[in-house]
């Protein structure tokens, strides 16, 4: 169990003043659309019920899924959420064209069928694919690069939904920006569809090593960090305090067995997320049940062992070796 | 004392912080431990099923021989705190608001009945002001995510504190359900409240 020196309320009243400061921009006019969230109680879509969700999901495993009998497959696994798509990241990478939301009859079906949280991706900053996930009802939203981006520019400003959003990111930078959008959640890019978890390694060891290093920084020094990185300074003060990222960071991209699951929680994830892993192997059952043990026993490598041996290495699906990916067929390079 | 916090997945580090905070308001010296195996289960004085997914920790805990030592442990009198996911594994009677019965493996020792995402979804998530006077606090506010709620108690079970049409908080003997997060809260009066059962 690792522990830190603040509450989640102490967290929390820090984002409090993040979304105030999000609302005085907003009313002076900079911001285009206002957010208008009426706290009255019971309140719902706060800031708190927000960064609360993520914290219930943490040492679980959220599953990739294209359909009804793939999402019972994950619940009666043990995953903590499913995450519906159109197509698996492994398919998306071999199809090409234009990579969208999912249809939103699959993911009511979904929703009607299993009790654990329903997630679904949307184009980076498209606004309306996200209007249209928060009406139907969606736990969480993945602004995900894994999609084709609809905006090059900019991402979705999240405090504007009372639904929760989740966002990649390779680096501190990236991760304090999403935050400060809004998003309650952050998880490695990796490189997603690869079955090749090098680049979530890759991604959360610059992570911890940008962290440490703020935290050894003299405060003029951490003042140009924020200047860098394009947040406040409270935000870099708040990691500095924490010694990690303020909202739960989970792996994603190229995990494919126990031991990669296992992997990235050592590496500091609070927990994992598994794309094309599960079901592009020739065991997903017993895949998704052995990634579950492994995530949440990660510090015993006996239950780690256990469950690896629940699998079969030749059932694996095979892997993409990164080198041999041109730059353009990257996806971890969207929206930074 | 010590204290365990049952701790594969979900809110397990927030319970340890807030459990930590309510020992030292109480001048209690304790230890916070991580239960996962069935041996950490012999160690301690109480035990905290923390907030997070109920399937995943009933699979988990139920394959690592958890599940039953637990069970058998509260039965003989462990005092045992469930928040959430943690009162739905307490529960008798589990069904849920939209799916309805679902099979999933359970710790089952108290008499109340709960239904699962009895509010809605995560949109349907909601913060208020909880009174908590029944157990020596006072106002106090506190999330529900993904809520579930305890529909009814029977034999000695009783409601500590009800919302709008339901009850939130209850006891039974050695046993306390919350269907909120006392853990994300301010106040550190349920953990109080919980360490005084186990002083007891």
């Amino acid at each position: 169990m690792r522990l830190y020196d603040l509450s989640f309320y102490e967290i929390e009243k820090f984002f409090y003043k993040l979304a105030e400061l999000k609302d005085i921009i907003s009313d002076t006019g900079l911001l285009s659309i206002s957010p208008s969230i009426p706290q009255t109680l019971p309140a719902q879509g706060t800031v708190m019920a927000k960064h609360a969700f993520p914290i219930f999901q943490k040492g679980g495993v959220i599953m990739d899924v294209t359909n009804v009998t793939q999402a019972e497959i994950a619940e009666n696994a043990g995953a903590v959420a499913v995450m519906v798509l159109d197509k698996l990241p492994y398919d998306v990478r071999k199809s090409g064209g234009v990579a969208r939301m999912a249809d939103p009859k699959i993911i009511e079906e979904v929703m009607n069928s299993i009790t654990i949280p329903v997630m679904a991706k949307v184009r980076i900053g498209h606004y309306y694919e996200a209007r249209v996930l928060e009406a139907l009802g969606v736990d969480m939203i993945d602004e995900s690069e894994v999609l084709t981006p609809a905006d090059e520019e900019h991402h979705i400003n999240k405090w504007e939904f009372k639904v929760p959003f989740v966002n990649g990111a390779r680096n501190l930078g990236e991760a304090l920006r999403r935050i400060y959008e809004g998003a309650s959640m952050i998880r490695t890019k990796g490189e997603a569809g690869t079955g090749n978890v090098s680049e979530a390694v890759k991604h959360m060891k610059i992570m911890n090593y940008e962290i440490s290093t703020l935290i050894s920084l003299p405060e003029e020094d951490r003042l140009k960090k924020a200047r860098e990185y394009q947040v406040p300074y409270q935000l870099v003060e708040l990691v500095v305090k924490l010694k990690r990222l303020p909202i739960v960071n989970f792996a994603a991209g190229g995990i494919a067995t126990p031991a990669d699951a296992a992997l990235m929680m050592w590496l500091g994830s609070d927990g994992i997320f598994v794309g094309s892993g599960i079901f592009k192997s020739q065991d997903p059952d017993q895949r998704a049940k052995a990634v579950v043990l492994a995530a949440a026993n990660w510090e015993d490598p006996e239950i780690v062992l256990e469950a690896q041996k629940m699998i079969s290495e030749n059932k694996s699906m095979m892997g993409i070796d990164i080198k041999t990916l041109k730059p353009e067929e990257l996806l971890q390079v969207r929206g930074v | 004392m010590k204290v365990g916090v049952i701790a594969y997945q979900g809110s397990f580090e927030e319970h340890a912080i807030q459990l930590k905070r309510a020992m030292s308001k109480l001048n209690l010296t304790g230890e916070v431990i991580a239960v996962k195996k069935p041996k950490d289960v012999d160690l301690i004085d109480g035990v905290v099923i923390p907030g997070g997914e109920s399937t995943t920790i009933g699979i988990i805990a139920e394959k690592l021989g958890v599940l039953d030592e637990i069970k058998a442990k509260i039965n003989a009198g462990l005092p045992v705190l469930g928040t959430c996911a943690g009162a739905i594994m307490l529960a008798k009677d589990v069904s849920d608001a939209k799916v309805g019965k679902k099979s999933q493996p359970l710790i089952g020792t108290m008499d109340i009945q709960v239904v699962r995402n009895y509010y809605g979804r995560q949109r349907e998530s909601f913060e208020t002001d909880l009174d908590f006077r029944v157990i020596g606090g006072g106002k106090a506010r506190v999330v529900f995510i993904r809520a579930p709620i305890i529909k009814r108690t029977w034999n000695d079970a009783t409601a500590l504190i009800s919302f709008e049409n339901g009850i939130v908080m209850a006891e039974q003997k050695n046993m306390l359900a919350t269907t909120f997060h006392p853990e994300l809260s301010e106040s550190t009066i349920v953990h109080e409240y919980f360490l005084s059962k186990i002083k007891k």
